[in-house]
């Protein structure tokens, strides 16, 4: 598997300092579980705020702090470390890499897809942050997508199968950004169905009447 | 550091992490001061930090990061969760579906250590602009447009400062590799 579309810097940037919204992270995330990569770009920019660390003006701290670290540490009732969260579901490899399977509920045959118009389904997933939304996108093989643009920013992720557009092909791992100068009509490729991540901080902007009026039901 | 954080993860040696604790918690409290202005806040996040390390001793990596960007991490998620009561998503290494790292390749096994000696020489070459940025991302949680606010200087300035600091940090971990 190659990746060829990679989130910009400024994504990976504001993920490792903290600064990206949940939403957003979720995004960042799931591609880093499938890009060696970006996560080595990430760790170097962490690096980047440990050195900021080190080199910090220490700041007085009250003496009780350390007494009350022992005190937690040898109450009774401390959670162990968390182990992997990840439920390995059979030999098979899940479609959705973690994070996005455990914010998802599960992997992609065990949701609950919500049908859209257009032969597609959708499966929204809930995030601590409420001016972004999150959804996975299901297009059905071959089929098109309602061309579209963006009243605001969109990272699509692809988790399964590919899609392309004018602005090139997107397979397993790929993750587009669009803003509101991209118009685009993505078409699943026809091996199989295409599952992405979309996440979006305002609705999409559809071309055609049809789908103009649907959209409001349909929450995307 | 390294040798500290072992002794805890492989002995539960109070001692070593005493040591831990008297070198950092001052700092991961000016770290944390950066974005909360509240010290009893400030002190509770510090706490719950080293409660983090003490109990996630046994995944610190050396070869993979150097001991201040683990601790950086642990108390930047603390610091997400107390402020914008969001959780932080990671990917997960145990995953079967987590693509893992390629086979490194020789000349890629240098120790983090040298990386870090590089990083810090890098850090202390920037130009004060470029670092004033970096200290405001990181330590001030601040977004790219957050930075520009903060500094009034336009946007696509921060993006260029931000952009122009990575690349040199980076060219400069992988030119010496």
């Amino acid at each position: 598997m190659s990746i060829f579309h990679h989130p910009g810097d400024e994504f990976l940037f504001d993920y490792a300092t903290g600064a990206l919204g949940e939403a957003w992270g979720l995004a960042i995330a799931t591609h880093l579980a499938l890009c060696p990569a970006c996560r080595k770009a990430v760790a170097d920019m962490e690096g980047v705020g440990g050195r900021l660390l080190e080199d910090a003006t220490p700041d007085p701290i009250g003496d009780d702090v350390l007494s009350r670290v022992f005190e937690q540490i040898d109450s009774p009732h401390a959670p162990e470390v968390l182990q992997s969260t990840a439920t390995p579901l059979s030999t098979e490899q899940p479609v959705l890499p973690e994070p996005l399977r455990g914010y998802a509920g599960g992997d992609v045959n065990a949701l609950r897809w919500q049908r859209l118009g257009f032969g597609a389904s959708q499966f929204l997933i809930p995030t601590g942050e409420n001016r972004v939304s999150a959804r996975l996108l299901r297009i059905p093989a071959g089929r098109p997508v309602p061309t579209h643009s963006h009243g605001g920013l969109e990272l699509t992720l692809v988790v399964a199968g590919a899609f392309s557009d004018s602005t090139g092909y997107y397979g397993r791992g790929d993750l587009q950004e669009a803003d509101s100068h991209l118009q685009h009509q993505p078409h699943a490729t026809d091996e199989e169905d295409c599952i992405c991540l979309a996440v979006t901080d305002a609705p999409l902007r559809f071309k055609s009447l049809a789908a103009r009026i649907v959209q409001p039901f349909l929450g995307i | 550091m390294n040798a500290l954080i072992a002794n805890v993860a492989l002995h539960q040696d109070r001692a070593s992490f005493e040591q831990i604790f008297k070198h950092f918690a001052p700092r991961v409290k000016a770290f944390v001061l950066g974005q909360i202005t509240h010290p009893q806040m400030a002190e509770e996040i510090v706490q719950e930090t080293f409660v983090n390390v003490w109990r996630k001793a046994k995944l610190f990596d050396s070869e993979k990061a150097a001991a201040s960007t683990w601790i950086f991490t642990i108390a930047r998620n603390l610091r997400i969760d107390h402020l914008r009561k969001e959780n932080r998503p990671e990917p997960d290494i145990n995953d079967p579906a987590f693509m893992p790292d390629p086979e490194p390749m020789a000349f890629d096994l240098i120790s983090h250590s040298q990386d870090a000696a590089r990083l810090n020489r890098s850090i202390e070459g920037l130009p004060e602009e470029q670092k004033e940025v970096l200290r405001l991302a990181f330590f001030a949680d601040k977004s790219h447009p957050e930075v520009a606010e903060a500094l009034k200087i336009p946007l696509g300035t921060v993006k260029s400062r931000i952009r122009l600091a990575i690349s040199r940090l980076r060219t400069e971990l992988e030119g010496m590799a």
